[in-house]
């Protein structure tokens, strides 16, 4: 069974619709890569999925109707949300912000995430009491990441998790996102521009243009399809 | 010396009061940004409720918590019903339902109890004590002791419980916070029903000084705001930091500049809060800007 199923997605703001009719599906434990160009609609998919915009067609997680289930209810389904600009509470401390990833958490072993969190972010650990605005660019990525993993999701939205960040930390940030979906299952559905990066790891791939799927496949099918490779790829 | 002393305790007892309504106007414009301008009838109707509580046979003492667990649930049901629709309005608007909910407050009191003014008991024993030469009363240890109880006990909540640091999240970001699962509406309402509590403790400290009207809590909202503002209206610490201030500048200025007196002593508030906006707009604990997403 797929943990989400998106069936013709339409989504906009205000009068202006940005989502025409997307559909794809992310299984347990899948790495799904969402390519595209600037505007094509890949922040708005995942705000659709989430309800941070009311979104019509239909979203199912993990075998129930999500669509119209508010944001901080999806949460409780299991799905953590690495928004663009990374969502941090710049007043909080590092601690503090990792703790909140765990809100919605019902279970305990809040103790265990943390520690995990540290093992794969250590720079975090170091930081634990500061205030997360002091943090450097990519470390607040990984706060976001790390916020997102307290939650123990199955899966895991990542919105452009390579932004503004310099290329030797980008690596470093995507090796640790295999470690998740290595070590952790967790499934994750990864919006990038730089689609040679996730397309490395990722299990399938889905093309956005202007609001639609225009191509979906495997990774390596993506990778290899040649408007794809002109487009995105630049080779 | 004796004397200077006593001006200043009084001062501090009185800033005390000041302290808690001002606390109630920073607990909700930290959480909704909403400078809340009904914060002092709210705590003056709330005053009454203890009133009638304590006229129906109920000690003092055990009216007031009755009212306290009263008003953070009339607090709550503020929030939903008036504020809610018109949250992440304009400012204009903001202000001007705040300004609706004070007259729908003040009236519906003078509708229920009339505009009579009553007397309301005090919590505190009438007795003062003497330390080397310096008397207080036992009224103003006890204002000074309840407002640190109050300090104390919101600090814990805010920052020992995950109740209190999801109501943080949400004063901070809205957005991600309830992409971290936080009902952010919820955090909002139990943001005014704490304000609504700070406030029924300011007008039931108060009243025994004054006496209970309507009108009771419009001279104390004054100096609260000018509290807020000094201390910065996004700080807990800074609200009872000012109230003490202001309380003490009140009371020196009563007592020692002869010009001033008992009649114009309102003139400090007024004074402090334009000094503040002129020279330092956010306050003395304040964040200097409040970008809000």
């Amino acid at each position: 069974m797929s943990l989400l199923e998106v069936e013709s997605l339409h989504a906009g703001y205000g009068p202006v619709n940005v989502l025409e009719d997307v559909s794809f599906t992310v299984r347990e434990g899948e790495t799904v890569a969402l390519l595209g160009a600037n505007g094509a609609g890949k922040t708005t998919t995942l705000r659709a999925i989430c309800n941070m915009i009311t979104p019509r067609g239909k979203v199912t997680i993990d075998g129930r109707d999500a669509t119209r289930t508010s944001t901080e209810k999806i949460v409780k389904l299991g799905v953590a949300h690495v928004p663009e600009g990374r969502g941090t509470f710049v007043p909080l401390t590092v601690e503090e912000n990792l703790r909140l990833g765990a809100y919605a958490r019902r279970n305990g072993g809040l103790r265990e995430s943390m520690a995990r969190v540290f093992e794969l972010f250590p720079r975090l650990e170091e930081r634990r009491h500061q205030r997360a605005g002091t943090l450097s660019g990519g470390e607040q990525q990984m706060l976001a990441i790390g916020r997102a993993l307290m939650l123990k999701p199955k899966l895991m939205l990542l919105d452009e998790p390579s932004l503004g960040l310099a290329p030797k930390l980008v690596s470093e940030l995507f090796k640790r996102l295999r470690q998740i979906k290595e070590e952790e299952g967790t499934a994750l559905l990864i919006v990038e521009q730089n689609a040679n990066l996730v397309l490395e790891f990722a299990d399938a791939a889905h093309v956005l243009e202007t609001g639609r799927v225009v191509l979906s496949g495997t990774a390596t099918e993506v990778s290899s399809d040649e408007s794809m490779r002109k487009a995105y790829l630049g080779y | 010396m004796a004397r200077f002393i006593e001006t200043l305790i009084d001062g501090i007892a009185t800033g005390s009061i000041y302290g808690a309504l001002a606390l109630a106007l920073v607990l909700i414009y930290r959480s909704t940004g909403i400078v809340n301008f009904a914060q002092g009838e709210m705590a003056m109707f709330s005053t009454f409720v203890a009133w009638s509580l304590v006229e129906a046979g109920i000690p003092v003492g055990l009216a007031v918590l009755i009212t306290l667990v009263l008003s953070m649930a009339g607090g709550m049901v503020i929030e939903r019903a008036l504020i809610r629709p018109v949250e992440g309005s304009q400012e204009l608007t903001l202000v001007t339902v705040t300004l609706g909910l004070f007259i729908l407050v003040n009236g519906l009191a003078r509708w229920i109890w009339g505009s009579t003014n009553r007397g309301f008991p005090s919590l505190f024993p009438d007795d003062s004590v003497s330390v080397g030469g310096v008397g207080t009363s036992l009224e103003s240890l006890g204002l000074v002791a309840i407002l640190l109880g109050v300090v104390g006990v919101l600090y814990l909540i805010f920052q020992r419980t995950k109740l209190g640091l999801a109501m943080r999240a949400a004063a901070v970001d809205q957005g991600a916070s309830r992409l971290v699962g936080v009902p952010v509406g919820r955090m909002l309402m139990i943001g005014w029903g704490l304000a609504a509590v700070c406030g029924a403790l300011a007008g039931v400290l108060v009243a025994p000084r004054l006496f209970l009207d309507p009108n009771l809590m419009g001279p104390v909202i004054i100096y609260s705001f000018a509290a807020a503002t000094l201390g910065g209206f996004d700080s807990p610490f800074g609200a009872v930091l000012g109230g003490w201030i202001i309380g003490i500048a009140e009371a020196l200025a009563g007592g020692y500049v002869d010009f001033i007196g008992q009649d114009l002593k309102i003139l400090v508030p007024l004074i402090v809060i334009l000094s503040v906006l002129l020279v330092r707009p956010h306050g003395l604990f304040g964040s200097p800007e409040v970008a809000r997403a």
